[in-house]
């Protein structure tokens, strides 16, 4: 079915080595993988699997060491600074564990922060309708509670339709019920917006809404499943 | 920290050092000025009197409380210095034949004291030998009693009367055109027929005598040997002029090291309470372990300590070197034999007192909140920011704001203690600069108001003895000439209820064009066929006002006393003085159409030659040229503003970077993780900028028309403070002043923007963004 879907990603050989003092970490030992258009896929492994190097490494915020990593046909190992700069700001939306709101903005404000910049965006309170929270638009973060900030995050992340979404751990701070409440509305994205997205958990119940799910295991893909059927956020429990 | 650390650090030295420099150097001329006056003899008591006969010395010596006495023989005389082609006048005091002087004892510092068998040897004062490179054995003319004679310079002499050597109603010294020269009594006798007599007494009394009975006896005394009235130490031309100087110092010792003192104290307290915020952790767990309140807050006191500790003694080292240097400066205006340097262990003590208390006062509150948390509150997460929606939004500007405008607009109303303390930080950067500058707008305006609204004339010349009005004619009738007026100058006394004041008037014709008097507006005052004009500071001393009836007495001639009705006040910054037509004032001491000197205005070209024809003419005591003595204002000027300008520039930086750096630093610190949160989005590294910047921008540029107002306070404050019937400082900044001012706290504030900028380009994403587990 993905082979005839557009590759967005195309990992490739993909390492990273830290140097932390005198040790070098190999955070990545070789990747290679696919993220193809319109697909939701589960970076699923435990801490220290390299899976949030990877997810980095894919939305421009880190280099790799070796290898190669295209979005789209370009090379975003070999993209400057101000490349991956635009790349950040017109292509990819982020979601982060802690949500990294500005907490001197609201909530319609935080989406307006993307929305600002990007060049062919949703209003604000379209987006934040999508995350159901159309009576939250004037509440700083620190009057949301969590699941409520992180929906604010998505909501920010995709008001510039972008093209990709990377979650990185996104319902790790959160209870199961809002954390599944979260999964919902990213469900309801991908699945209306079609937006690619790849989400990174250490929690094995989330990979049962993905389409694929590959795992990782100290920096190698140690396998990549199929879900023949994917369940939707509302049926998962943790 | 590091670059905090130094910031704090180097404004901490800054007010250290300008405490130190102008304290130790008060200090140090005071001691070395005692120092001087105990050794060489400074008189207590001085008068000048037409003449009298030297037996008189005996009935002075009389006089109860009197110690020892002196009689002398001064004049003025009119010198001739080969290749300076101006005017050049110098007081001569006469040393005793036998030597040393008894009182005001001279200090040699070449060659010798003048020969008594010779009558053509002279001691001179060091700065005017050392502004015409004169030395022992050197030759010049000179005019004495109306006769050329040939000088020979036999030593260059130091004396406490003429530590700083000043004519009377001048604006600065002037070393090249004015000198003081000693000839030995016989000399100088000869030359003014004043074998037997004397004019001029000095004296010392003993201990706990009451300086005004002496005075009041003395007048008594010398009243008909025609005595200009006796005056104290306290009156002393020299000895005035540098306790003005130790009350400057005062003052500024005052005033800057509490600006920088206080901006150290706001320093310690924004970089404390977030390094305090940054450590909660820490904090908690120490206290976990069983520390206790104490030891925590010893801990950060202790490093607050060593902050002030290295900031203090670097400190004492500059302001040691500074004081040197500006001692050093007072030096070549103020002369003394040898120069001591105090720093009185007390000062420092003080010090070290003033930056201890200012800085725990500083951060008192950041270290009772670190002591205060429990253990387990210490080591949770601080909680979330509450933020609102700022005023400036609610004015409707709000809709035009992009969202990292409101950032920034929201960050400044969140905290609006450490908003205003830094905006007054700056501002009080920005004043500083507009002080320096102050000093030389007055003198610019005290220039324009002398020499370009009040005195028109480019030459003045001064008779030796009251002439004739004929002169006048005469002196109009030369080539070059091309228009004069007279004046006459008379020695008085006012006397106003118990007040009384020792001055001159000057008459000038009523219709004068060259002497203008300005009313408070600047407007030109016409000068009434009777009555006094009073300088404006005069009535105050005085406390006349115009209509009053004012007694007048004269202190040369007829020695009249009269009642002369105020009729209005002038404006003058220089001296204080009275002004009357020069006809009433020749009625009121009872001479005919006697003159003093004439205001001239001469034709470029003829300058020179009318200059050395002047010099030639024995009737004239003393020439001066208008453009000469502006040029020599700002000859003497010109040094000492350079100082005060470039410790001012050290210290408004020093103060701006300080305020700046730090806060930029802290909102870097509290705020990476949004700023790269927005750089995940894909902000630019300038649209981030932009938010930590346009925070500082803006307070930069709200502190800068305040730095306006309160530099402007300052300055009004010192004008106050300094006034005197010496001189008062007139109330004037240039617009070149703010604008320079301005621009050394923007360019100090875009130079720390930038070292910040600099580390926002280098802020690393992913380390920023790590989760916490």
């Amino acid at each position: 079915m993905n082979q005839q879907k557009e590759k967005f990603f195309q990992v490739q050989d993909l390492t990273k080595v830290y140097q932390m003092g005198e040790v070098a970490v190999h955070a990545l030992r070789g990747v290679t993988m696919e993220l193809y258009a319109g697909e939701l896929v589960v970076l699923l492994g435990p801490s220290g699997s390299g899976k949030s190097t990877l997810l980095n490494i894919m939305g421009g915020l880190d280099t790799a060491t070796g290898g190669v990593v295209s979005y789209r046909g370009k090379e975003l190992t070999k993209a400057t600074e101000k490349e991956l700069t635009e790349y950040r700001r017109f292509h990819v939306g982020f979601v982060f564990q802690f949500y990294n709101l500005i907490s001197s903005l609201t909530a319609r404000e935080n989406v307006s922060v993307v929305t600002e910049i990007a060049p062919d965006p949703m209003a604000p309170q379209q987006a934040l309708d999508l995350v159901g929270l159309s009576d939250r638009l004037n509440h700083f973060p620190a009057q949301l509670s969590g699941g409520e900030q992180q929906r604010v995050a998505i909501a920010r992340a995709i008001s510039k339709k972008p093209a990709v979404l990377l979650c990185d751990e996104p319902t790790g701070a959160l209870d199961s019920q809002t954390g599944i409440v979260v999964l919902q509305a990213l469900e309801r994205i991908n699945r209306e917006l079609g937006t690619a997205t790849a989400i990174i958990t250490h929690n094995v119940d989330i990979a049962g809404m993905a389409d694929r799910v590959i795992h990782l295991s100290n920096g190698h893909i140690a396998s990549v499943e199929i879900n023949k059927v994917k369940k939707s956020a509302s049926e998962l429990q943790w | 920290m590091k670059g905090q650390v130094f910031a704090i650090t180097l404004v901490v030295m800054s007010g250290v050092a300008t405490f130190i420099m102008f304290i130790s150097t008060m200090h140090s001329l005071d001691f070395t000025r005692s120092k001087f006056y105990r050794e060489y003899n400074f008189a207590d008591v001085f008068v000048n009197l037409k003449r009298a006969p030297e037996t008189l010395k005996y009935k002075i010596n009389d006089i109860q409380g009197v110690h020892q006495v002196e009689t002398r023989v001064c004049a003025q005389a009119k010198l001739d210095i080969r290749g300076f082609k101006e005017s050049v006048t110098a007081r001569i005091t006469s040393i005793p034949d036998d030597g040393d002087p008894l009182l005001n004892r001279l200090y040699i510092r070449k060659g010798r004291l003048p020969d008594p068998a010779r009558d053509n040897e002279v001691a001179m004062n060091e700065t005017f030998a050392q502004a015409h490179g004169l030395n022992p054995g050197d030759k010049f003319a000179a005019v004495i009693n109306g006769k050329w004679k040939r000088l020979t310079v036999t030593g260059i002499v130091l004396s406490p009367e003429f530590i700083l050597l000043m004519k009377t109603g001048a604006m600065t010294p002037d070393f090249k055109r004015y000198g003081a020269l000693w000839m030995t009594r016989k000399a100088i006798s000869k030359a003014y027929d004043m074998e037997g007599a004397f004019n001029d007494v000095v004296l010392t009394v003993y201990p706990g005598t009451a300086l005004s009975d002496v005075v009041r006896d003395l007048d008594n005394i010398l009243g008909r040997y025609g005595g200009f009235g006796a005056y104290g130490r306290k009156d002393q031309i020299s000895h005035r002029l540098l306790s003005e100087e130790f009350r400057q110092l005062k003052t500024s010792s005052r005033i800057y090291p509490t600006i920088f003192i206080c901006v150290a104290a706001f320093l310690l307290n924004i970089v404390m309470s977030r390094t305090i915020s940054t450590q909660r952790e820490q904090i908690g767990t120490l206290k976990a372990f069983g520390y206790n309140n104490l030891s925590i807050a010893v801990h950060y006191a202790t490093m607050v300590m060593m902050i002030i500790a290295t900031g203090v003694l670097l400190g004492i080292a500059g302001g040691i070197w500074f004081g040197k240097m500006l001692g050093a400066l007072y030096m070549e205006t103020y002369r003394f034999p040898f120069f001591h340097y105090i720093l009185h262990p007390q000062v420092m003590i003080a010090v070290v007192v003033i930056s201890v208390a200012a800085a725990l006062s500083g951060t008192m509150h950041s270290l009772w909140n670190a002591a205060r948390q429990t253990p387990a509150e210490a080591m949770r997460p601080e909680a979330p920011v509450k933020y609102r929606v700022s005023l400036i939004e609610k004015t409707g500007i709000g809709r035009w704001l992009s969202q990292p405008s409101r950032i920034i607009f929201r960050n400044i109303e969140r905290k609006p203690v450490k908003t205003v303390l830094a905006i007054i930080g700056i501002a009080t950067a920005c004043a500083t600069m507009i002080c320096s500058g102050f000093f030389r707008d007055c003198i610019d305006y005290m220039v324009h108001i002398q020499f370009v609204l009040s005195q028109k004339e480019d030459m003045t010349v001064s008779f030796v003895e009251p002439t004739s009005y004929r002169a006048v004619y005469e002196l109009k009738r030369m080539e070059g000439i091309s228009s004069g007026e007279a004046f006459r100058s008379v020695p008085v006394r006012m006397k106003f209820g118990h007040r009384s004041y020792k001055t001159v008037i000057n008459g000038i014709q009523p219709d004068s064009h060259l002497n203008i008097l300005l009313d408070n507006h600047l407007k030109s005052i016409s000068m009434p066929p009777s009555g006094i004009l009073l300088t404006d500071y005069l009535g105050e001393i005085l406390g006349v006002k115009a209509g009053d009836l004012l007694t007048v007495e004269a202190l040369e001639g007829s020695r009249a006393v009269r009642q002369v009705p105020v009729v209005a006040m002038a404006k003058q910054y220089l001296g204080v003085m009275g002004y009357m037509n020069l006809e009433a004032l020749n009625r009121l001491i009872n001479e005919g159409d006697a003159i003093s000197g004439a205001y001239l205005v001469t034709d470029e070209t003829h300058r020179e030659k009318l200059f050395q024809l002047f010099v030639q003419m024995p009737r004239v005591a003393e020439i001066v040229v208008r453009q000469n003595e502006i040029r020599s204002i700002y000859e003497i000027m010109a040094k000492a503003m350079l100082f005060f300008m470039f410790i001012a520039t050290v210290m408004a930086c020093s103060i701006a970077f300080g305020v700046v750096y730090n806060s930029a630093r802290i909102s870097l610190a509290e705020r990476s993780r949004e700023l790269s949160s927005l750089r995940v989005l894909g902000y630019t590294r300038g649209e981030i900028a932009y938010i930590l910047l346009g925070e500082l921008g803006f307070i930069t540029l709200v502190a800068i028309p305040l730095g306006f107002i309160i530099g402007y306070w300052i300055c009004a404050y010192v004008a106050h403070a300094l006034t005197t019937d010496l001189y008062r400082i007139p109330m004037m900044i240039e617009l070149k002043t703010y604008a320079q001012a301005a621009l050394v706290v923007i360019v100090s504030a875009v130079i720390s923007g930038c070292i910040v900028r600099h580390k926002l380009n280098n802020l690393d994403l992913v380390e920023v963004l790590k989760t916490r587990e």
